[in-house]
């Protein structure tokens, strides 16, 4: 979503003195309790079909939570890989007679293959191709299920379904499906802190600077989408055991939508959301039966409904609930102590950190970037000059990947990074920061450096979450804004904002740090502060190469310039010197 | 080779329709950046609004064609007002959700009204066809092949010869410069989308006599039209017409020499081979974001 926003958990980083699993031992005794009640009280067939699918649908509507919530990628084929899932445990166990975990496990494959292949198909391209073609697969899926007659008994749909020797019952089948999800929902919940998670919430909030700190964009939401239909599969097999009998319509995209719509409903960011959701979509037209009695008109609802909630409640009950709670939490955290940050950039290489070597960027017949050449001295502040619309940016944009070079060679520290895509640049030890700024606008400022100093490659940072939370306090308040380390982004000024970016890529122990225009709409105050910062960083022997019209910051900060314009290099050599050139004055000035 | 030049004809036909409906696709996308989910529903509701003029009330046909696309006119003001404005803020994911959910509230609410009985709806001309040595032209595939083409013509007329199609170019191009141009954008947006449902409407109306009308159609005939945008490369006019005239043709040929049931799923076959081996369309996308 854009702005599942202000309701993420804020996550405390106090020490975590107890292990995971005591902490939350709370939860899993909560969950014994309701697997007993769920096996011993005596339902009726009624109730109990109405528990069975709220159960093995809410898994379903997790894995939207997933794809949507975290990683803020669509799927409106939930219903398909739900239907993998039930046709595999239904014709496993009746037509191939095999058991039933086998044919649970194998529909969890088919449903993680299928969604695996449509991610890789179009995971590349932008939002619209993967509804789209989530539709399509929907399509596609309900066709063969209709007409494979000789695979799948057609309309007539599957029955007899057997379930597990040890659940033979329906309420002991109801205590198993309860226990699958209390674990699923746990792992779906506890996976929003972890790594992965956070590169998912990463690659929602702002793809670019994803890639640039270091996460495989792709490859992250290839993994989301193909979790998302591995919990579909897993639902679908679940319901197919409780129901001992499917059919093609149980998986049409109108369920689709229903899915969609409960996790909306819930809140599309947390698990809990889409529990609550799941109950209220099954509760609801339980109670307004009669809107059944009209074809469609519950469906017409249902779409009503999701505009509704786009517009007016974006982030759902459970956002709701979540935000009022998180506000009245947070004045409540102290942040804990940081140590003083350590930079040690690699060094491999020679001399130079960074050598560029004829590098082109054209666009059609615009040569934006035209043959090249900056050689970055170790442990120095290098600035890239030039007037407006000199190939500045386009270079920085071609030196972290987020261009492809047309022609030349780019080594860093000793290793030619021209083909990669950003991800692995970063991981090589390229850290960069963005002239309009591009943080996690859903996360905490701790969390944005969190990532940061997740780089792979990061020689910096020790195993485990609170080695994590400590370098990004160090990071942060490296910076001086360690004791708001808790706010979300958007309580940050915009010189802030700047001054965090820096800490997310400091934090990442960059071998070299590239900064795009890092005064840019900063006032004078901040720009002293920055300069400070800069001093400090190259103090320690971190090499900068920096783009900045601010002539004073560049003179005094750098010592060695190289001046572009029309994108050519005109000019190249120490600070002093390169400025008094008259090539360069006469590109600031105008010649006479 | 009768039966292949008869094929090529219907597939042309088909073609035409997913062209139209692709056309407002690309239309709404270029000005607004949002991929319109509910575009085929407008045809859909076009093909029930004219069961309802000229079959159920009986009104002469060339009547009840403009109280259709009157109504679409409307429709498509009500559309932008409900769920494209209030979001034009928010970044696309809630924007194209919001549209998905038009659709179905769209699709059911006629179910809900008119029942899922599919409805006959008669073509425009009283002669069924003409034989022209060994191919057959029916009158409403020769009628849609027609509108198609005047309307390709009229859209470069309108967008690049009158003031209003550079106003709405530029709109679509970069909003900002736009409005400090003096151009009012919303107005735009709001025409962009009053056309664009009377683009669907009129390709549902065409289409209407040929299938039958209904509830099915729009989403069945959005999906091709959208598979065609992304053939013919995304955003791109030409492309969407000549993406929609391929996929009709090769889902003639496929329906007669593989397979009648699965006829719906080539165009999905064909937009996956697109999307893995060539995602820029044949005219390539128009979509980049800058660092």
């Amino acid at each position: 979503m854009s702005a599942p926003s202000d309701n993420m958990s804020i996550p405390t980083p106090a020490v975590h003195s107890k292990p995971l699993l005591i902490r939350h031992s709370p939860f899993f005794i909560g969950v014994a309790i309701l697997v007993v009640l769920a096996a011993k009280l005596q339902f009726d067939g009624y109730v109990l079909n109405i528990l069975l699918q709220a159960t093995t649908f809410s898994i379903a509507v997790f894995g939207l939570s997933v794809v949507l919530g975290l990683c803020g990628q669509i799927n409106l084929a939930q219903a398909a890989f739900f239907g993998l899932g039930a046709y595999a445990v239904g014709l496993g166990t009746t037509d191939l007679h095999l058991s039933f975990w086998l044919c649970l496990v194998g529909g969890c494959v088919i449903a993680l293959l299928a969604g695996a292949f449509l991610g890789m198909s179009t995971l590349r391209l932008g939002g619209h191709y993967l509804a789209m073609v989530t539709i399509s697969f929907q399509q596609i899926v309900t066709l063969v299920m209709i007409n494979a007659i000789w695979l799948t008994h057609g309309p007539d749909g599957v029955s007899n379904i057997r379930r597990p020797e040890l659940f033979q019952t329906s309420q002991s089948y109801l205590a198993f499906c309860v226990a699958m999800l209390a674990i699923v929902g746990y792992l779906v919940w506890h996976l929003s802190d972890t790594k992965l998670g956070r590169a998912m919430r990463a690659v929602r909030d702002n793809e670019l600077a994803a890639g640039v700190n270091g996460i495989d964009v792709f490859r992250t939401k290839i993994y989301a989408f193909a979790l998302c239909a591995l919990l579909g599969g897993l639902a679908g097999g679940l319901f197919a055991g409780g129901f001992a009998y499917v059919s093609p319509d149980q998986f049409s995209f109108a369920e689709s939508i229903v899915f969609l719509t409960m996790s909306l409903l819930g809140g599309v960011a947390s698990p809990v959301g889409s529990a609550i959701g799941t109950g209220l979509l099954i509760l609801i037209p339980e109670w307004l039966r009669f809107l059944k009695s009209v074809p469609g008109l519950y469906l017409a609802i249902y779409g009503l409904f999701v505009i509704l909630i786009i517009r007016f409640m974006p982030d759902g009950i459970w956002g709701f609930v979540a935000d009022a709670f998180n506000r009245w939490r947070a004045h409540t955290k102290a942040p804990p102590v940081a140590a003083a940050l350590q930079l040690k950039p690699a060094s491999v290489g020679g001399e130079f950190v960074l050598e560029v070597t004829g590098l082109s960027k054209h666009f059609g017949g615009l040569k934006a970037v035209d043959g090249v050449d900056i050689a970055v001295k170790r442990g120095g502040v290098h600035a890239l000059i030039g007037p407006n619309g000199s190939g500045k940016t386009t270079t920085l944009n071609v030196l972290s990947g987020l261009y492809q070079a047309t022609s030349g060679r780019i080594v860093l520290d000793g290793t030619d990074i021209t083909h990669m895509p950003p991800h692995r640049r970063t991981a090589a030890g390229l850290g960069r920061t963005f002239q309009n700024i591009r943080l996690f606008r859903s996360m905490t400022a701790l969390e944005n450096v969190e990532i940061g100093a997740e780089r792979p490659g990061n020689s910096m940072i020790g195993k485990g979450e609170d080695a994590l939370t400590e370098r990004a306090m160090e990071a942060l308040t490296f910076v001086g804004l360690g004791n708001r380390a808790n706010e979300l982004i958007s309580s940050f000024s915009y010189g802030h904002q700047r001054l965090i970016e820096i800490a997310r890529a400091l934090a990442a122990n960059p071998t070299l740090l590239l900064l795009d225009e890092p005064a840019a709409g900063l006032n004078s105050t901040e720009k002293l502060e920055l300069h400070e910062l800069l001093k400090r960083i190259a103090a320690q022997g971190l090499t900068i190469l920096i783009i900045d019209h601010d002539m004073t910051l560049v003179s005094e900060a750098a010592q060695h310039i190289t001046v572009l314009n029309f994108g050519r290099r005109i000019a190249d050599g120490e600070s002093m010197a390169v400025l008094r050139h008259p090539d360069v004055v006469s590109a600031y000035l105008g010649s006479e | 080779m009768d039966l292949v030049l008869q094929l090529l004809f219907t597939g042309i036909g088909i073609g035409a329709v997913y062209a139209l409906v692709a056309l407002g696709f690309v239309l709404i996308f270029r000005a607004t950046n949002v991929v319109n989910f509910a575009q085929g529903e407008f045809s859909m509701v076009a093909a029930y609004l004219m069961v309802v003029f000229s079959v159920d009330l009986g009104w002469p046909y060339w009547l009840s064609f403009l109280l259709a696309l009157g109504g679409m006119a409307l429709l498509g003001v009500i559309f932008n007002l409900g769920v494209y404005y209030p979001l034009r803020h928010r970044t696309f994911l809630p924007v194209i959700i919001a549209t998905i959910g038009a659709s179905i509230l769209l699709a059911n609410s006629v179910l809900a009204i008119y029942g899922p009985q599919p409805q006959v709806l008669q073509g425009w001309f009283d002669t069924p066809g003409i034989q022209l040595g060994p191919v057959y032209l029916d009158s409403q595939y020769l009628l849609i092949i027609a509108v198609t083409i005047a309307l390709v013509f009229f859209n470069y007329w309108f967008f690049e010869k009158t003031l209003l199609g550079k106003k709405l170019q530029a709109t679509s191009q970069d909003k900002e410069m736009a409005s400090l141009l003096g151009i009012s954008v919303s107005t735009m947006i709001m025409i962009t989308f009053i056309y664009s449902a009377v683009l669907g409407g009129l390709a549902g109306i065409l289409v209407a006599p040929v299938l039958f009308v209904s509830i099915q159609m729009g989403s069945t005939i959005a999906l091709k039209a959208f598979a065609a945008t992304i053939i013919g490369g995304f955003g791109d006019v030409a492309g969407a017409i000549i993406g929609g005239l391929a996929l009709g043709v090769i889902e003639t040929f496929g329906a007669a020499y593989i397979s009648v049931p699965y006829k719906d799923g080539f165009a999905f076959l064909v937009l996956v081979a697109f999307l893995i081996f060539r995602p820029q369309g044949i005219f390539g996308e128009r979509v980049a974001e800058k660092a």
